[in-house]
Order: C-alpha cells, then structure tokens, then sequence
C-alpha cells in the first residue's frame, strides 16, 4: 500500500518536497498523523485536503496508489 | 451601454460561433463587479472592459506604487500616488468608452458591501488578505452571486468558481467549504513579504476573466465547485473538485445585519495575537522599559490613574506610530478588541523589531480584579 502525496504552496518549505510516499496508511487522518510525525510543523499549518482530487473535510478510507494533495490557501492578488 | 448589433469592436470573438452576436449580448446586459484593482484585478478588468460587459464595477482604496507596476498593468510611472480605483476606471473608460464603469475609491467593509455587489451579478475576488476574501465570500452568499476567486503565492496560483447556482436551484460550493476559517494571517505571506514574479497574477486574473465571461455566455465548462491551482515553475495544473457541505453555512453569518457587525479584520488576526492576561498585565505594568498605551477615545471611562501610560486613541493612532520608541509596547481599550486592532497596527508598522501585546478583555477586567 503506497500513497503519494503532492504538497502545494508555502507548505513546501516545511517537507522540502512537492511530492512525497508514505506507506502503509490506511485513511486520511492516519495519514495526517504520520506527515505530522515526519514534519512537526505541519501541525500548525492550515491547509485543505484533497484525496484523489476530491476536497475532503472528513476522514476517508485510502486506497493503494491513490494520491491526496495538501492546499494551503492563498492570499496574494 | 446599448448594444447594437454587428459592432466592429467585437468582431473578432462574435466571429466564434460558439459565442457569436448572442454572446455579445448576453455581455453586454450583464453587470460584473472586481474587488481589489491590483495584480489579479488589473487583466481582469482589461479583458473584462474589452469583451464588452455591460456595467463593470471596481473597489479599491489603495494608491498605485512603483512596486506594484510589474504586475499591475493597467498602470504606468505617472500614476504612482494616484488612486487605483480611478485611476483604473480612467483607463479602462479609455479602452471602451461604449461601457459603463463605476469605481469604487474605498475599501470593501461588512457595511458597504452588500450594497456594492448587490448591483452586480458576479464578483471577481483579486484582494490580497484573508479578511476581504471571507468577508466578500460571505457577502456572496448572503446575497447570492457567484464568486470568481482568484488568489496567488509565490510562483503558484489558485482560481475557482463559487457559489454558483449551476441549474439546479441550490448554490455550490464557496470559499469555506474549502478553507473553513480563516487562517492566521501572519501564517500567510503575503506578495510583499514573500515575492511575485509579475506574470503569475496576469495568468490567473486573465483566467478569472475567461471565467466571467464563459459564466455569462454560457459556453465551455466554468470551474464551478472545482479549484484549480497552476505552478508557474512547472506549468503543472492540478484540479480538485470542492463539494458544497451542510455544515458550512452555519460559518457564515445568518444574515446580512448580523454579517454587518462581523469584525473581519479581527476574526483573521485573532489567533496570532499576544494577547496578555490581566496577571501578565500585572507585571507589565511595573516594568519600566514597557510601553502602555490607552487606545480608548479621550472621553471614556473609567479613567487609568493607577500607573504611567500613553493616551493615544485609536483613531489616531496610525499618525501617532512613528513616535511610539519603546521595544515592548502593551496596549489596551476597554474590552480588548480595539486594542488588538491597535496592536495589529503597531505590529505592521515596525515588523518583528517591537513585541507588541493587547489586554485581553480590556481595562474593566483588570479594574474589577483590582476591586476584588
């Protein structure tokens, strides 16, 4: 079970990356727990999740190969 | 503006067939409204007043600056100090005399607003902080328009369409379904502090523009309850599809007198505050290299004998902030929220070179506790 996961944004500055793997997660919040351990300022951030490109604000079951993208939000114009 | 059949202006988009004569029309009859004539607001509104819309609307309070010229195109060097609202209008009117523009030389507040996008049937979000864009998400709700939002970090962007009735009598997704609440704004850079290539807002203020007119002339597909995001570094673009929940419109004020008296600009910076207790407050007091300021209007009461403080109200505060010469500075108003609007000013104003704190709740609180 591999999941990857695309970060968006200012986010990046936290995970380094723009895409990252994480194994054996089985849903969303685990999988948010598990960033949060990789990357301890994540916890602070706000940003929406979306799981195979479906914005999601509850947990949801992962499945392999899906991918699920963090969105911080923007306020530059 | 009258719309007359055949105009040599238009030939070259009424030529498609997809959008032809009628898509003129239904252009010229409709009445769109941009917040914020800046990065994303300057191509909107260029595209918008060539198209041809109707009646086109614009709010902005800010004066045009030598830093904002490249990316705000509508401007040259010679506008520099000048009002973005009119001067924008001015130069739009240039481009299309046979619209009607209207420019709004103020900012979008929670008592102003439902009247300005009331006489619009779309709103184009190109504002550049969190309180505008929850504040005009929520007016849009309140007053039912779809919202083409359009917002940029750094080298990415990000657009969508809400609160857009698709033919189905229920309105779509909006802005809180989703970012929910705001964020802390010093969370957030925003282009003055973290950067922006000029183009960035060109593409997505053009495309908030293709948005509005494929919205009103009812071609193509509209990004209604999706976001797109773009990377101008990868040219990747990325959609998400955005649901509209049940529980979203209990965020949003229940109606427009209570939208009226939220206090936007706090309900985005409450979080990130220092706010300080009254046992913090205690202590403050007696140290010396503090810097206790009363924001509260000369007249009120009760009146502060107990320790040595500054008086300056917080109308006038933002003339006052040069002298202000302390490290720390705590200030406080009678229940704590202006004094948090104050702190967010000193805050601004001197970057992270002060520690700034406001009362929480406010000098009675500490004044009963001194009763007690």
């Amino acid at each position: 079970m591999r999941v990857k996961v695309l970060i968006f944004g200012q986010l990046t500055d936290i995970t380094l990356e723009s895409e990252i793997y994480l194994n054996e997660v089985s849903d969303r919040d685990e999988l948010v727990n598990k960033l949060v351990q990789l990357y301890p300022a994540l916890a602070d951030s706000k940003y929406a999740i979306a799981v195979d490109r479906k914005v999601t604000t509850q947990n949801t079951r992962l499945t392999d190969e899906c991918t699920v993208a963090l969105l911080p939000p923007f306020s530059g114009g | 503006m009258v719309y007359k059949q055949g105009n040599p202006r238009y030939q070259r988009q009424t030529t498609l067939k997809e959008f032809g004569e009628i898509g003129q029309k239904k252009l010229s009859i409709s009445k769109v409204l941009v917040i914020g004539a800046g990065g994303l607001g300057c191509p909107a509104l260029q595209y918008l007043a060539g198209a041809g819309i109707g009646f086109l609307g614009l709010v902005d309070h800010d004066i045009v600056s030598l830093s904002n010229l490249h990316r705000q195109i509508l401007y040259s060097t010679d506008d520099v100090g000048l009002s973005k609202a009119l001067r924008a209008a001015d130069i739009l009117r240039a481009l299309n005399p046979e619209i009607d523009i209207i420019a709004y030389n103020e900012q979008l507040n929670p008592t102003n607003a439902i009247n300005i996008i009331r006489q619009f049937d779309i709103v184009l979000d190109g504002t550049d902080n969190f309180a505008s864009r929850y504040l005009i998400n929520d007016a849009c709700v309140l007053t039912n328009k779809p919202l083409i939002y359009g917002a940029i970090s750094r080298f990415e962007g990000q657009i969508a369409v809400f609160n857009c009735d698709d033919g189905d009598g229920i309105p779509g997704a909006n802005y809180r379904d989703l970012f929910p609440n705001p964020p802390e704004e010093s969370e957030i850079l925003n282009c003055a502090e973290a950067g922006v290539i000029g183009v960035l807002p060109g593409i997505i203020g053009t495309m908030m523009a293709n948005e509005a007119i494929k919205l009103i002339t009812g071609i193509g597909t509209t990004l209604s309850n999706r976001l797109l995001t773009y990377n101008s570094l990868t040219n990747q673009v990325y959609e998400m599809e955005i649901e509209a929940g049940k529980e979203t419109r209990s965020l949003i004020p229940e109606n427009i007198p209570a939208f009226q008296t939220t206090n936007y600009e706090l309900m985005c910076w409450v979080q990130t505050a220092n706010q300080i207790d009254i046992t913090l407050f205690e202590q403050m007091i007696l140290d010396p290299s503090v810097l206790l300021i009363d924001v509260r209007e000369m007249n009120e009461t009760p009146i502060v004998e107990e320790f040595n403080h500054l008086r300056l109200p917080l109308s006038g505060l933002k003339a006052a902030l040069e002298q202000l010469s302390a490290e720390n500075v705590v200030l406080f108003c009678q229940s704590g929220k202006r004094s948090l609007i104050a702190a967010r000013m000193v805050s601004e104003y001197y970057g992270n070179s002060k520690k700034v704190y406001s009362l929480k709740d406010g000098i009675v609180a500490w004044k009963n506790l001194r009763r007690v």
